[in-house]
This record gives structure tokens, C-alpha cells and sequence, in this order.
């Protein structure tokens, strides 16, 4: 337990330290953003840690949860549901009909089972394509260069955290419907391809969620800086502090999301911790270690799995939910596997799977490194440079590549961890 | 004329496209699947191993242009490629002393090698980075074309031009000979013998006096070759980009699951299942069926089943449909 504390003692240091030597500015923002990296870290954790589920698509249920912010917090836009918005919704009706028709003809019929799905598929896929289009077009008309798209409810953003969990819940059970109970390198690439797939939607549909244009603007849960600047308590509040009311106002905002946050992760650890010293969680632990005794123990172990997988993805989503009103933006551009899925990953190999601390120590620790390793990488860089002659060829790459060193220096992190303490940092008990 | 015409656009904008698109991902899926098969994991770095040999090639490319070295008609980048090998089968030999063998030594879970193959992954990737960078690189040099559109209509008096460019040419004859070598290794040598052998029962294989650790050093010798000719000709046929290299993973794995995990055959297979069904799906017809339909019929839209944006989506159903009613895939690889 001890040695426990002196870790998060010395996660905390960091950030302090970051804090003194940078500014408050950049080590609370580090701080907001590990916040979320902690709760996806829970969310892959409850997958892998409690049931041995290996999911690499944690990207695609986090953008996910970042669209159901989108679509409760932004205001709807009334000319594009004028315009085409039932077409649209009617072209999807059609489309979720034809699935459900032959998923229950396959179900149902017995001869020519084969042709009567194809055709019904092929039939419904044109039907699908004449309604959906036209809407689609419609929609995308209405003032292209700030909406075009259907918008969201106008409901408070906080709404859209659980609505962007349900989001990657749903996907988590289509998923893992089909995936589950196959062998664990089929999860694995499904998890792979349906996390591209959902980035290809997001960047594509601009009915939906505008596309590579991007949502900005989002409604904030918390005040907005010049609204506190504007305020005369909050000046006189800044000045009895010694500060200047433009730094005070951004730092206030900073504290008053980590406070939102802190309350997410807490409740989210204190669950966490409960399910796994419950009944529930030791069962889902000896399933993890020993899935044939567990079945013969009488343990439905695939639906077990579906559960776990559903809820995990959903954790992801909801820190999705909240990085995305955290930015205040929604991105499709900007998401790629290798910060959203495998950087959670090594938070939640380092940080000791199986252990829900672990994971978020894990996240505290990865992402402050993730930040802080390009200038020290740039550091590094002028150090070993500093004695080659200005303007040569390799001196240049070098300090261009320090922006690299990143994805090495997790790699190498991973491996080692991996290596030299399997059960990470705060091992499972 | 008019089905000669059809035809003729399919294949300019269809066939050989996907034809040397799934030998390109034939060789990836190939590499996945012997992988698979001889160390019993599914390596998720394979998409960087491909792009950090590539980048060997197109430094070594490089070096030959800058001392005047060419392949006249043919890319240079042919003349580079056994350098890209060796350089890749140093990486992938490294990475087994260094990382793999312990995890094999001690019996490891195969689902702990493809975490340590996602570390190896994230090395891979900041290694090409750090050398070569993230922008695209064309290395392609020789003649560009074999026949353009405009000679073919000029020679045949059709409508419509077929070009045959010539990277897809040498990407089929590379393809061709790489498989026959494979195959002929695999079934007629001794050394191939044994790896099939390793493969089908690894305590039988032990008990007949196989050295594992030999077996497992020419698979990677293999991997690594199979993974740099598969870069090189994608990058040769399209671009180099690191990032697509690695977004390759999906459809290679696609194909080496649709085929069989651990069938060679099936890898190949699925390579050319995947690339088809992508090619076309994403393709608008209407040029095709504008010539086989009667005029009334025509279509009116571009009869494109879905955006080449979401080919990763055809890749996902594929490989969805063959989980959901045949999960050991076409060929029935190993069921684990």
C-alpha cells in the first residue's frame, strides 16, 4: 500500500513540478487530459483486466462518445430538418428494416434461405440509397460553410456524457455479437476494423456531424473566460489573489472542468472498485483464468464477455463524450489508433492490469509523458547536437526528428514494462 | 462493340487495378499468416514491418540514382530491393532476440505476443519516422507506362483506352515468382518440411529432432522478405506514406482471416477476395453498364455502391460475414 501512494506521490510531483517549472496553465490542462486518458484507461481495463478481452478499437467508441456529444449538445438546426431531415431519418428507418427483414428471413426460412436474403439486401440497399441521398443532399445545402448538418438537441452537453456512452455501447454488443466467442484475435481485428469505420462515417456523413468541417463551438458545461473577466466579482476576486484576471479566468475555467472530471473518475473508481470485489467480479476473474472450469461451473462465459465488453466500451465512450466537450470541438481528422487505442493501451499495461488504481496511475503517468516527451525529446536533440556545425544535413534531421521520438519512446516503454514487470506498476492482488 | 467497350473499361479501372492491388496484399496476408502459423500470433506490427523495409528500398533507391545507377526500362527500386530485405531481416531478427524469445521461452500466452508485438509496433513506426519522416515519397523511376489509352484505342479503334501501367505489371510477375519460390520452398525442400511440420504440431515436430529456433529464424528470414516486396511493390504502384502502411493492417489481416489463419494458400486467396470486392464496390459502374444496357435502361446516378472512402468497410464486412458462418475461413486454417 505504501509503495502505492509514493507512486501517485510521485505522478503528483510530476505535475507539480510542471507546474512551478512551465506554468498552472499547461500543467492543468496535462492534468484535464490525463483525467479522461484515466477513465478510458478503466473502461480498456474493465475489458482486459477483469475478462482477458482484447480490444484495439478504443478509438472508434471514442469518437463515438464525442458525437453524442455533438448530437445532444449542439442546437438543432431547423431549415436542415426542413429541408431533408425526415428523408434522411426515413432513408435509415429503411435501411435498419432491411437488416432486421433479413436477419428474420434467414432466422425464419428454410429452403432458398440464401437468394431470398441477397435480394432483399440488394432490393433494400437501392431502396436505402434513393431515400437517404436526396435527404442527404438536401441537408447538406442548408448553409454548408457554418451548418449543413441536422445539429444536435440543444439539450445541456452534460446529457451527451451517458447519451456518447449508449453511442459505444451499441456498437460494443454489434460487435461483440459477432466477434465473442471466436477466438481472440477475431475481437482483436473486428475491434481494429469497426474503430476505422466509425472514423470513416464521422469524416464523411457531413449530414451527421459535419464531416472534416468540423463541429466547433460546443456549449460548455463550465463558464467562458470573458464572461468571468466581464464579471466584477471575479476581478476583485483575482486581485485579492495577486493575479492578472485573464490568467485567473483560464485557470478557473481548468479547475472548474478537473472538478467536473474528479467527480466522473471517482464515482467511476468507486463503481469499478465495488463490481470487482463483488460476486460478479470474482466470477468474471475466474472465467479470465480458467474459462473451461468456469463453464462447467455452470457460467454462460460468451455472455459474460458480451457484458463486460459492452460496459467497458462504454466507459470509453463517455470519456470520449468528455474530451470532445472538453475541446469544446469534434475532429474527425485528428483521431488516429495509435494515440486513441494503443496509447491507452500502454497506460493500462503500465499502470497493472487487472487493478483499477493501476490504470489510472497508468493514465495519469502515460499521458504526462506523451505530453512532455517532445521538448525533452527537442532537449535531448540539442544536446547531442549542439556540437555539430550550424546548417549541416544531419544536424537538422535530427532536431526534426525529436518530434518523433514520442511513438519510440512509448514503444520502448511498453516492452520493457512488459518484460521486466508483466503485472505493471500496481499489480492486480 | 459495345460489350468490347464494357469490358474494356472494367478492365482499365477494375480488374488490373484490383489485380495488383491483391498481390499486394496476397504477399502482406501471406507474411500475417506464416506468422501465425509458426509462432502462433497475430503480429500486429506486420503493417510497419512492410513500411520500414519499403523505407530501406527507397534509401537504397536513392543511393543507386545518385551514383547513376539505373534498371533502365524497369524501376530501380528492383535493383534495391534485396538491400531492403537484408536491412528488414536484421529488424525482424532483432526484434526476436530481443523481445519474442522470452516470451517463447517461457510458453507465453499468445495474446502477450501481440501486446509485445503492439510495442514493437509503436518502435517500428517512430523508427521509420525518425529516418524518413511522415510526408509521401515517389520513388517510381523507368518507364512509367507499357500501353497508354491512347496507343491501345489508337491500335484496337475501340471507344475506350486501356492503359497498363507498368508498376502493375512487375507487381503480378513479382507476385507470381515470390509465391512459386514460396510454395516450392514450403512442399519440396527439407527446411520447408520442417516448418509445415513445426506448424501442423510443434511436440511432434520437437520429438522428430526439429530445432525450433532455426525454424523460427527462417520464418522471420521469410516474413521479412514477403513484407519488403509486398511495401515496396504497394509503394511502387501508389505511394509511400507511413501511415498508410499501417492502415494496410485491416485488409491484410481481412484477407489472411478470410482465407484460413495460417493457410498459405488462403492468405493468397483472401488477398485477391478483399481487393476485389473493394475495387468494385467502390467503383462507379455506370461507364460499364452504359454499354451492356439498352439506352432506356441506362442508369442515371454513377451506380457506385459506396464511397472509396469506405473501403475499410468492405474489408469489415467481408471479414464480418466469414466470422459470423465460417470462422476457420475459406481454406480452414487452425481454429483455436
Amino acid at each position: 500500500m505504501n509503495r502505492n501512494v509514493l507512486l501517485f506521490a510521485f505522478v503528483a510531483l510530476l505535475f507539480l513540478g510542471t507546474g512551478f517549472v512551465q506554468s498552472w496553465n499547461v500543467a492543468l490542462t496535462i492534468l484535464n487530459m490525463a483525467m479522461v486518458s484515466a477513465i478510458m484507461a478503466l473502461g480498456v481495463n474493465m475489458q482486459w483486466g477483469y475478462a482477458g478481452l482484447f480490444n484495439v478499437g478504443v478509438m472508434g467508441f471514442v469518437a463515438l462518445g464525442g458525437l453524442g456529444a455533438v448530437l445532444v449538445g449542439m442546437p438543432p438546426v431547423n431549415e436542415a430538418w426542413a429541408a431533408g431531415g425526415l428523408r434522411v431519418v426515413g432513408g435509415l428507418l429503411i435501411g435498419a428494416a432491411t437488416i432486421a427483414a433479413a436477419v428474420m428471413a434467414w432466422d425464419r426460412m428454410r429452403r432458398f434461405r440464401g437468394l431470398a436474403v441477397a435480394a432483399l439486401l440488394l432490393i433494400g440497399f437501392f431502396a436505402f440509397r434513393a431515400v437517404f441521398d436526396g435527404g442527404v443532399q438536401m441537408v447538406e445545402a442548408v448553409n454548408p460553410a457554418s451548418t449543413g448538418y441536422l445539429g444536435g438537441l440543444g439539450l445541456p452537453i452534460i446529457i451527451g456524457w451517458p447519451v456518447g456512452g449508449l453511442l459505444a455501447a451499441g456498437a460494443a454488443w454489434f460487435i461483440g455479437k459477432t466477434a465473442l466467442g471466436l477466438r481472440s484475435d477475431y475481437l482483436a481485428i473486428a475491434t481494429l476494423g469497426i474503430a476505422e469505420i466509425v472514423i470513416a462515417v464521422l469524416k464523411n456523413e457531413d449530414w451527421l456531424a459535419r464531416g472534416v468541417k468540423n463541429v466547433i463551438g460546443l456549449p460548455r458545461p463550465v463558464p467562458y473566460e470573458v464572461d468571468l473577466q466581464n464579471s466584477a466579482g471575479f476581478r476583485e476576486f483575482a486581485a485579492e489573489l495577486g493575479t492578472d484576471p485573464v490568467t485567473a479566468s483560464t485557470i478557473a475555467v481548468k479547475l472548474a472542468y478537473l472538478g467536473l472530471f474528479g467527480v466522473v473518475l471517482g464515482l467511476l473508481l468507486w463503481l469499478a472498485q465495488a463490481a470487482l470485489a463483488s460476486p460478479w467480479g470474482r466470477m468474471m476473474r475466474a472465467i479470465r483464468d480458467n474459462e473451461v472450469a468456469a463453464e462447467a461451473m455452470g457460467k454462460d462465459v460468451t455472455a459474460r464477455h458480451l457484458q463486460i465488453f459492452i460496459l467497458g466500451s462504454a466507459v470509453c465512450g463517455l470519456a470520449g463524450a468528455m474530451m470532445t466537450t472538453l475541446d469544446g470541438q469534434l475532429t474527425p481528422g485528428t483521431y488516429q489508433p495509435l494515440r486513441y487505442t494503443f496509447l491507452i493501451w500502454v497506460m493500462v499495461i503500465v499502470g497493472g492490469s487487472g487493478n483499477n488504481w493501476g490504470a489510472v496511475l497508468g493514465g495519469f503517468l502515460i499521458w504526462w509523458l506523451w505530453v512532455q516527451v517532445e521538448p525533452l525529446g527537442a532537449l535531448l536533440m540539442d544536446t547531442i547536437t549542439a556540437g555539430m556545425a550550424d546548417g549541416t544535413w544531419l544536424k537538422g534531421h535530427l532536431q526534426d526528428a525529436a518530434a518523433h521520438m514520442r511513438l519510440l519512446t512509448m514503444g520502448l516503454v511498453l516492452l520493457l514494462v512488459l518484460r521486466f514487470s508483466p503485472r505493471g506498476l500496481i499489480p492486480e492482488k | 462493340m459495345e460489350p468490347l467497350n464494357a469490358l474494356v473499361v472494367l478492365a482499365n479501372f477494375v480488374l488490373i487495378p484490383a489485380t495488383a492491388y491483391g498481390a499486394q496484399l496476397a504477399l502482406g496476408a501471406l507474411g500475417v499468416t506464416l506468422i501465425y502459423g509458426i509462432l502462433r500470433f497475430s503480429n500486429f506490427a506486420h503493417g510497419d514491418t512492410m513500411a520500414f523495409g519499403t523505407m530501406a528500398v527507397i534509401l537504397a533507391t536513392w543511393g543507386l540514382q545518385s551514383l547513376g545507377v539505373g534498371f533502365g526500362v524497369l524501376p530501380t527500386a528492383l535493383l534495391a530491393l534485396p538491400v531492403g530485405i537484408a536491412v528488414a531481416a536484421a529488424l525482424t531478427l532483432g526484434t526476436d532476440r530481443l523481445v519474442y524469445r522470452f516470451y517463447r521461452g517461457r510458453r507465453a500466452a499468445p495474446v502477450i505476443f501481440v501486446i509485445a508485438s503492439l510495442g514493437v509496433m509503436f518502435v517500428y513506426n517512430g523508427l521509420t519516422r525518425f529516418v524518413i519522416g511522415t510526408d509521401d515519397q515517389r520513388f517510381e523511376d523507368g518507364e512509367r507506362f507499357i500501353i497508354t489509352a491512347r496507343e491501345f484505342r489508337e491500335m484496337t479503334g475501340l471507344a475506350e483506352g486501356l492503359a497498363l501501367r507498368t508498376t502493375q505489371v512487375i507487381t503480378i510477375v513479382v507476385a507470381v515468382i515470390v509465391v512459386t519460390a514460396l510454395f516450392w520452398f514450403l512442399n519440396r525442400t527439407r527446411t520447408g518440411k520442417s516448418m509445415r511440420a513445426y506448424s501442423d504440431n510443434e511436440d511432434l515436430a520437437l520429438l522428430s529432432g526439429i530445432d525450433p529456433e532455426r525454424v523460427v529464424v527462417i520464418t522471420w528470414l521469410i516474413v521479412a522478405a514477403l513484407a519488403t516486396v509486398a511495401g515496396t511493390l504497394y509503394g511502387l504502384d501508389k505511394s509511400f506514406k507511413p501511415f498508410t502502411y499501417f492502415q494496410l493492417l485491416l485488409p491484410i489481416f481481412a484477407a489472411a482471416i478470410v482465407g484460413g489463419l495460417g493457410s498459405p494458400l488462403g492468405a493468397i486467396a483472401g488477398g485477391f477476395v478483399i481487393a476485389f470486392a473493394e475495387v468494385t464496390i467502390t467503383y462507379p459502374l455506370k461507364r460499364v453498364l452504359g454499354y451492356l444496357m439498352p439506352e432506356s435502361l441506362e442508369p442515371d446516378g454513377l451506380v457506385q455502391l459506396l464511397s472509396t472512402d469506405y473501403k475499410f468497410a468492405v474489408s469489415f464486412a467481408i471479414l464480418l460475414i466469414v466470422l459470423l458462418f465460417r470462422p476457420t475461413g475459406l481454406f480452414a486454417g487452425k481454429a483455436v
